[in-house]
């Protein structure tokens, strides 16, 4: 059963970098894959290196709608499946005087009184649809045991109402940094996908796209000197976005080269941890910072 | 981009792989095999990188497995024999001179295609060594001593300077050699591959994938792990802390709830008429255990020692108090040290051998005189509270193990453990007095990075 989105691979990049999204080919192969197999794709990387804006990006491209599952540590059942709107259902049932309680118990227990929350609202939704289930890692584990019949078999069982079945399979995308391993059962109802640090040659072309305007000798000085920050052994690397708000500082300073003075004080952009910081800057040649 | 392979015959090919994979301890399922080959059939064969990412999305599971994969990829999807040279290389002097001057161009240039085709040629006219059918073989070791592409850096450098281009900023200049050292890496490692394919041609891919390509680094054994294995299994510091960490917290959380708490009971259910409908549990306030680390460092489970202080280092923030001590044959604190070293880590064994007092007149552990010194000299750090990891292999140079020293310091401290590198069959062999500190203390192999991240899982008290 496939979602029937792309057509091939090219296909996959070439719509993809029309939304301003530049798939490497890894992403671009696994992308249509997931397509073309029905299968979740899950997707792990160090922050900051696209892994939602991918999600955005497929969204975008075929015109589908964007359900999104944020999880947190404490999500549950009835923040990602349905909850039953009781509210409503008390109401129904005051009103109701006079009827006997079989035919209220049938009637509050129905499509009126189900709030869908993302997973179900995706399921069952008859357009195309893409769910995203953002930071996976930040759940308890429970919540893997209940994404396990989901993307298993893209159905969810309300006891009241009786299985759900998808009418059309969503193209499913879970994010995740790490941060917690999910499990294995997880992992095998799923097609991996990491997304590192793009290529040289696919940064430039990033941060020329995002960054409109700035001059492209200055645009490969930053990707090399990112590539450079990248090689140490530093606490947080810079990732793409941080490369992006780098050129951008750059561009707003009116910085048309990089110099020494315009590294040293602009590289707080890019690195997060003041002892990163010293130690780049020695590394690099800098005077004190 | 050259075409991978002809699809007659990718099943068996598919099943080969999977097979190598399983070797290395990958669960794979048949299920995913299955995926795999649909997976196979979207893309097609004919760009060997498409093939490449779509097993590896079918196939694995984690990041960490990414390594092996690719190798063991390289053997069972190699580059096409249609890139093979077409001129044989005679392997004389002209020869590897003009060999080094193209390799010189393609790594100005970053052309990974042209890399490739040099790795190949490079391997053909200067790797082959024997010539009894048997004895012979491709060696990378051989053809990178002969070629010696790190020597090429400076004539790359001359280039890339003087090559006509967008005017190079001179902020960058510096960051050159760096670059160009990256590059020449990645030569190396496509050399390597390239070896690696032509002995399995030779050989039979499946013996060659079980035994040339290392495993995952979590899984490298910290007494056989050579420098670069070291510092790849370094990087994994961070994520295994987080897990770790993850794993702990859980645990405490659950272990905080404690007995029903009457008092808070009984004036809860006031508010349902005198009826307990919600007993209210008493929370033990949180108490996290002290660590005192006590790490033989000496040459050979030097790696082992490290990799567990930068562990422990990254988990501080899950204990009261960290502790940590090394010794060769005599004891000094290193816990500055190392709280110093959480930026620098590679440099941390040297740094610690530089500044730490941990060798009297000879450098061999003595674990005797080590242990009795830590327990006239540090038995304040050991308390009801304090937990003891020593790390080591337990072999005393034929010294006096001081039993009595050890069991001083297991009565003062809570818990006492002890992570051996050694593989248990090995324990009490030769000089090795693993068996009566055993007696003592808890003691455990631990060999690799899984077993060191299951067991500070497992054994910290909540």
């Amino acid at each position: 059963m496939t979602t029937g989105f792309f057509s091939s691979v090219d296909d996959v990049a070439e719509r993809l970098a029309a939304t301003g999204y530049l798939a490497s080919p890894a992403v671009a192969t696994t992308v249509f894959l997931a397509d073309r197999l029905g299968k979740p794709l899950l997707v792990e990387g160090p922050a900051g290196v696209g892994k939602t804006e991918l999600a955005k990006a497929v969204t975008e491209v075929t015109g589908a709608d964007l359900v999104r599952l944020q999880c947190y540590e404490g999500v549950d059942e009835s923040r990602a499946l349905y909850e039953w709107n009781h509210a409503k259902q008390l109401l129904r049932i005051t009103a109701g005087r006079g009827e006997s309680w079989d035919e209220t118990r049938t009637d509050i227990f129905g499509e009126e009184f189900l709030l869908p929350r993302p997973l179900l609202t995706a399921i069952r939704s008859e357009r195309p649809t893409v769910l995203l289930i953002d930071e996976t890692d930040k759940a308890d584990v429970e919540v893997e045991g209940l994404l396990l019949e989901v993307l298993g078999d893209f159905q969810i069982t309300v006891p009241e109402l009786g299985t759900i079945t998808a009418v059309r399979r969503p193209f499913t995308v879970l994010t995740s940094n790490a941060s917690r391993e999910l499990s294995e059962a997880l992992r095998r109802r799923c097609l991996f996908l990491h997304i590192g640090f793009p290529e040289e040659e696919l940064e430039r072309r990033i941060v020329t796209l995002k960054v409109p305007g700035l001059d492209t000798a200055l645009a490969t000085s930053v990707v090399r000197v990112v590539g450079a920050l990248r090689a140490m052994d530093l606490r947080k690397v810079p990732s793409v976005s941080e490369t992006i708000d780098w050129a951008r500082t750059l561009l707003a300073l009116g910085a048309d080269r990089l110099d020494e003075q315009v590294v040293r004080e602009t590289l707080g952009v890019l690195l997060k941890h003041q002892e990163d910081i010293v130690k780049a800057a020695a590394k690099l040649d800098l005077e004190a910072v | 981009m050259a075409p991978a392979t002809e699809p007659a015959g990718a099943v068996a090919r598919l099943t080969g792989l999977v097979a190598a994979l399983r070797d290395h301890g990958f669960g794979i399922g048949t299920g995913e095999t299955v995926d795999a080959g649909r997976a196979l059939e979207a893309v097609g064969f004919t760009d060997r990188e498409r093939v490449r990412e779509a097993l590896a999305a079918t196939l694995l599971h984690s990041e960490l497995q990414r390594p092996v994969f690719d190798r063991v990829f390289d053997l069972y999807f190699p580059l096409g024999r249609a890139d093979a040279p077409d001129e044989a290389y005679g392997n004389t002097p002209a020869a590897l001179a003009a060999l080094r001057e193209r390799l010189a161009e393609a790594l100005t240039a970053g052309d990974g295609a042209a890399l490739d085709r040099l790795a190949a040629e490079a391997v053909a006219g200067f790797g082959g060594f024997g010539s009894t059918p048997g004895s012979d073989g491709w060696s990378s070791y051989q053809t990178l001593s002969r070629l010696r592409p790190e020597t090429l850096l400076a004539r790359v450098r001359e280039r890339l300077r003087t090559a006509p281009g967008p005017e190079d900023p001179e902020f960058t200049e510096r960051l050159l050699d760096d670059e160009i050292r990256r590059r020449i890496e990645a030569f190396r490692e496509r050399v390597r591959t390239e070896a690696r394919r032509r002995v399995a041609e030779r050989q039979g891919r499946d013996r060659v994938a079980r035994r040339a390509v290392a495993g995952t680094a979590d899984s490298v054994d910290f007494l056989l792990a050579g420098r670069a294995q070291l510092d790849e299994l370094r990087r994994t510091v961070r994520p295994l802390a987080r897990k770790l960490a993850t794993r702990l917290a859980a645990r405490r959380r659950r272990a905080a709830r404690g007995e029903i708490d009457l008092r808070r009971t009984l004036r809860r259910s006031l508010s349902t008429g005198g009826v307990p409908v919600r007993p209210v549990l008493r929370r033990r306030p949180p108490r996290r255990p002290e660590l005192v680390l006590l790490c033989d460092v000496s040459g050979s489970v030097a790696g082992f020692a490290q990799f567990t202080m930068l562990l422990v280092q990254a988990l501080h923030d899950q204990f009261s108090r960290v502790r940590v001590f090394a010794f060769v044959n005599r004891v000094d604190e290193v816990t500055g040290l190392i709280a110093r070293g959480a930026a620098d880590p590679a440099g941390l064994g040297d740094r610690i051998l530089a500044e730490a007092e941990l060798t009297g007149w000879h450098g061999q552990s003595d674990y005797g005189t080590a242990l009795g010194e830590f327990a006239d000299r540090y038995a304040e750090a050991l308390g009801p509270r304090s937990v003891v990891f020593v790390l080591g292999d337990a072999r005393t140079n034929g010294a006096d193990p001081n039993l009595a020293a050890l069991r001083r310091i297991a009565g003062r401290a809570r818990r006492v453990h002890w992570l051996n590198p050694e593989q248990p069959s090995l324990w009490g062999t030769g000089d090795s007095v693993a068996p009566a500190y055993a007696e003592l203390v808890e003691m455990r192999p631990c060999r690799n990075a899984r077993q060191l991240g299951a067991l500070i899982g497992r054994l910290l008290p909540v």
